[in-house]
């Protein structure tokens, strides 16, 4: 495939020829400095130097809250040196790194530029728990839901409580299932040396944990992380004579929902579905195809409604799969080896270009222990806010 | 073009006792909360109507660990609407420890609240309300 068209215009291909990512937790540094490493890694991976790159496309949800700082994207290119360039910040609640990367990926393809830096950085570790807590649940609608002080995990707990319901499946056992997806992400994020957590847990661990939003418990939940992730792309055929393995970007989407009063299905996340086959219609590709994939676990249920919604499970079977090991290393479709949001750790504005780093990663066989073995395809997905807006990439080598 | 139902017109309306909503006229949706455009069909010609105020609850959830300023353990729903458009509130005069799976299904009628706001609220906190029927 020689070239792309997406939306009737001619566009070139695309590659990342670089990756770079802070370790994820509680960092003690300024989003311009998490920032900062992450581009300067990304630059040494690329081989490139900061005046080579033409554009930066940063996501990021809350500096304003967690630094009081706005205007965050010239801070960034100024501090790296990149200097001079069109610098913008993209705000899509825990997808903004997705949409980041999808604005660079449009940017690049369309030849308006070559090199472009694209990535997040969040420091939610900033913010004490209550006001963290407020403000992620300012991707509800503050006039008519945030009002009733309702938070993002009460979110997916409402879609856990209506997945029982639809499916009859008694709540103990979904909540069983649920703990295995938990359970099987810390174990992943042990072989991740960037993790957030490196600590294995049982099923007994999960249930055991106090109550957040009713089903969900402590351990059904993303941690409040710090972090940021960077990543460079180049045209294609640029990008073979910069970096030995470039991994070329095949597919993106992109979709967005209405405030979550007016989806007639919790269960199913519309945005991610039309994102999604975007993604797999532009790259010619169906979910068979997918060898990994970076999913967006922020908490346990969302992982099995995402591995439904991208088309590796069937729609009610995902809660078993998970429990059957179907989305571990050995399984069908390995779902996040890097620990996923769940134990790599979730700092919202960084998360999908973490994600991105980790297929990057496995797809040029340089994941270390935790490499999936003959990996080709893999693919991203970041959903933001109340199942509202969704981001997948397929990347391929 | 003037918005059909703004959120203040929404909210002084159901505090003089009137749920409204929207009907299309090309579809005949009934949306609400108002919005400038049909939550089917998307067209703009939409007529004023009240709602019965009584639905179902869909799915719900006991917050636990709330954000500032409010205090759990709290009971959070989304309820559909006879007239079809859902709504989130919080379910009242139930305790949280009382509810499980059974409750969805269960039939609610809709009120409000009103608590003050704080510089992130722009304005007073106008919440829905359900309580059992």
């Amino acid at each position: 495939m020689a070239q792309n068209c997406q939306g009737g215009l001619v566009m070139r291909e695309v590659a990342i020829v670089g990756v770079g990512m802070t370790r994820f937790g509680r960092l003690e540094m300024t989003n311009v400095e998490m920032f900062s490493v992450a581009g300067k890694e990304a630059l040494l991976d690329a081989g490139l130097a900061p005046r080579d790159i033409q554009a930066l496309f940063v996501g990021n949800v809350f500096a304003t809250f967690e630094e009081g700082q706005s205007n965050l994207a010239p801070f960034l290119a100024s501090d790296l040196g990149m200097k001079h360039i069109p610098a913008i910040r993209i705000e899509g609640a825990c997808a903004s790194a997705s949409l980041a990367l999808r604005e660079a990926f449009i940017w690049v393809a369309s030849g308006a530029y070559d090199l472009v830096m694209a990535g997040g950085t969040e420091r939610a570790l900033a913010m004490e728990t209550p006001l963290a807590t407020r403000t992620f649940a300012m991707g509800s609608d503050s006039r008519y839901e945030a009002s009733t002080g309702i938070t993002f995990p009460g979110v997916f707990a409402m879609m856990a409580h209506r997945y029982a319901y639809k499916y009859g499946l008694p709540l103990k056992t979904l909540k069983e299932h649920m703990a295995s997806v938990a359970v099987q992400n810390h174990l992943h994020a042990l072989d991740n040396p960037k993790a957030q957590f490196h600590r294995a847990i049982t099923t007994e661990d999960v249930l055991t944990s106090p109550m957040i939003a009713d089903p969900l418990q402590l351990y059904d939940c993303c941690p409040f992380s710090d972090g940021a992730a960077a990543v460079i792309l180049a045209p294609f055929d640029q990008a073979r004579h910069l970096v030995k393995k470039p991994v070329r970007i095949t597919g993106v989407g992109q979709a967005s929902a209405g405030p979550l009063y007016t989806h007639p299905d919790i269960t199913r996340v519309l945005a991610r579905e039309r994102s999604a086959y975007q993604a797999y219609h532009q790259a010619g590709r169906t979910p068979k195809d997918i060898d990994i994939c970076e999913l967006h676990d922020c908490f346990t249920i969302a992982q099995i409604v995402a591995t439904e919604g991208l088309g590796f499970f069937d729609f009610g079977k995902g809660s078993q799969a998970a429990a059957d090991g179907e989305s571990g290393r050995k399984g069908t479709i390995p779902i996040n080896p890097s620990g996923g949001l769940k134990a790599k750790g979730h700092p919202i504005g960084a998360t999908g270009a973490a994600q991105v780093y980790e297929i990057t990663q496995q797809l040029r066989e340089e994941a270390g222990s935790r490499q999936i073995p003959g990996a080709k395809i893999g693919m991203t997905d970041t959903l933001g806010g109340d199942l509202m807006i969704c981001c997948n990439l397929i990347l391929e080598v | 073009m003037n918005y059909p139902l703004t959120y203040q017109q929404f909210v002084d309306h159901f505090k003089r006792g009137k749920l409204l909503g929207l009907k299309c006229n090309s579809c005949q949706a009934i949306t609400t909360p108002p919005r400038i455009s049909c939550g089917q069909c998307g067209s703009s010609t939409l007529d004023l109507m009240e709602l019965c105020g009584k639905g179902q609850i869909e799915s719900y959830t006991v917050i636990r660990a709330a954000p500032e300023p409010f205090h759990p353990p709290y009971i959070v729903c989304i309820a559909k609407l006879l007239e079809g458009p859902r709504l989130m509130g919080n379910l009242i005069k139930v305790s949280p420890e009382e509810i499980d799976l059974n409750f969805i299904t269960r039939n609610v009628r809709v009120g409000y609240k009103v608590s003050p706001g704080d510089n992130l609220s722009g304005g007073e906190r106008f919440s829905i309300t359900f309580e059992l029927c």
